[in-house]
């Protein structure tokens, strides 16, 4: 029976590098994705607007694990097998896209509606309208909640483990079961997580202290 | 591309019925254990010392900062270690506990600081007790207020029960990597459990607010007595 020594937490530690990965990858192109669908979830078209909220609503109401299956088998369904590595950015890319497309809509819509009246007034287009008046006031208010969320998706790059992608978790589940160390393996993939997601709640948290002196009410 | 076949799946349909049952029995113990929970932790960090305050924050930080998955782990794993031994479906039950009792008691917390120090000192002046003026006068209409994002939570927790497949638990997503492994029709098995989560998600969300109805159904009137207060 191995012992849990430095080679093990090593191990764990440059394990702890792929869930970083993972979360960049994920958080850029389900960022990507999600902003896109907040616009098309505001949209004057009442097809694109449906569409776009039967979307979110849907992957919002399922767990990321079916995401995951879905994406990992549907897509081999079809011929295209993928690396496990890429069926974890894509699935968790949904995820984040639905999540930060919720959030941002929010945002967007918190910006009072007589700015949306100036602006047209003052004859700009939407897309001008989005890039000049609104999206600059949005940011603001969507700076916290999507700072807290990225904790949300870094805790939920552990379940791609379940395709044999090795990232933190994984590391720890596979360490503990060549040093029956529980208690040890996963307090140090515990801690890991922590060290990640704890500055970043704490972040969120003082972003909204922070943005909400600015405005007054 | 091969054709669907979902008769293979129909024929384990009792199968994943009992799965249904499963994450329904684990998300209702979780919510009303978890609820029971985050009022526990709230009541200590209102009612008694600053040092209980800390380490109730410190649970609270620690199972909001660290995976759902780990933490199941941790429990599955470690407890029959120091001696407890338990199945799947306890340490399961357990872990989501622990984990949605967290997340609520932070969600109640936020209700409870929302009510304003004037009710307080009104409920004492009409010689209500510490305990009597935490239930009617903090907790309750604390409730009330944070219902919905409570109400998400949950859901949340429902669909996060799924990972306690990890640990071999038969809830509906074990119950779809079973049946897969001994079908090979991995799609078609994961389209119908994944149908059946959202029907499970958007139950659950009608339930709770339907409950919310009921169990406050003077929230409106209260939101409005707020409403003109703060104008004042």
């Amino acid at each position: 029976m191995a012992t849990f020594g430095w080679p093990e937490f090593f191990f764990i530690l440059r394990s702890a590098g792929w869930t970083l990965l993972l979360t960049a990858l994920a958080f850029v192109i389900g960022g990507a994705f999600g902003a896109a669908l907040a616009i098309l979830r505001l949209s004057e078209n009442r097809i694109l607007r449906g569409f776009a909220s039967g979307y979110i609503l849907v992957i919002q109401s399922i767990p990321v694990l079916m995401v995951l299956f879905m994406s990992y088998y549907g897509l081999s369904l079809f011929g295209i097998e993928l690396p496990a590595f890429f069926a974890a950015s894509l699935s968790l890319s949904i995820y984040v896209s639905a999540y930060l497309a919720e959030i941002w809509r929010g945002s967007i819509e918190s910006v009072p509606f007589q700015q949306w009246e100036a602006s047209s007034s003052l004859a700009l287009t939407r897309a001008q309208q989005y890039r000049y008046v609104i999206l600059p006031q949005a940011l603001r208010i969507a700076l916290p909640p999507t700072v807290g969320f990225l904790v949300q998706l870094v805790k939920n790059t552990s379940i791609v483990s379940v395709v044999g992608f090795v990232e933190l978790s994984r590391a720890g589940a596979l360490v503990n079961q060549a040093t029956f160390l529980p208690f040890q393996v996963f307090s140090v993939v515990a801690l890991i997580y922590f060290l990640i997601c704890f500055p970043l709640s704490r972040l969120s948290r003082h972003l909204e202290k922070v943005m909400h002196a600015g405005r007054r009410h | 591309m091969s054709r669907f076949k979902f008769e293979a799946v129909w024929a384990e349909f009792d199968t994943i019925l009992a799965g249904v049952g499963l994450t329904i029995a684990l998300s209702i113990g979780a919510i009303v254990l978890g609820s029971v929970l985050a009022v526990a932790l709230v009541a200590v960090r209102t009612l008694l010392g600053r040092w209980a305050g800390h380490l109730v924050d410190a649970y609270v930080e620690l199972m909001r900062n660290t995976p759902f998955l780990v933490q199941l782990f941790m429990i599955f794993f470690g407890l029959p270690l120091i001696g407890v031994k338990m199945t799947g479906e306890w340490a399961a039950l357990l872990a989501m506990t622990l984990n949605l009792g967290a997340y609520a008691s932070e969600i109640i917390r936020a209700g409870v600081d929302s009510i304003h120090k004037s009710q307080l000192e009104a409920g004492e002046s009409l010689a209500l007790t510490r305990w009597q003026v935490f239930r009617y006068v903090i907790l309750k209409p604390a409730f009330a207020r944070v219902w919905p994002a409570l109400s998400s939570q949950f859901v949340l927790m429902m669909l996060a029960s799924s990972i306690c497949s990890f640990i071999a638990v038969r809830e509906l997503s074990g119950v779809a990597s079973i049946i897969e492994q001994n079908t090979f029709r991995s799609f078609e098995v994961y389209i119908v459990v994944t149908v059946l989560y959202l029907a499970l998600a958007l139950t659950l969300k009608a339930s709770l607010l339907w409950l919310g109805g009921r169990l406050f159904p003077n929230t409106s009137g209260l939101a409005r007595i707020e409403a003109k207060g703060s104008a004042v």
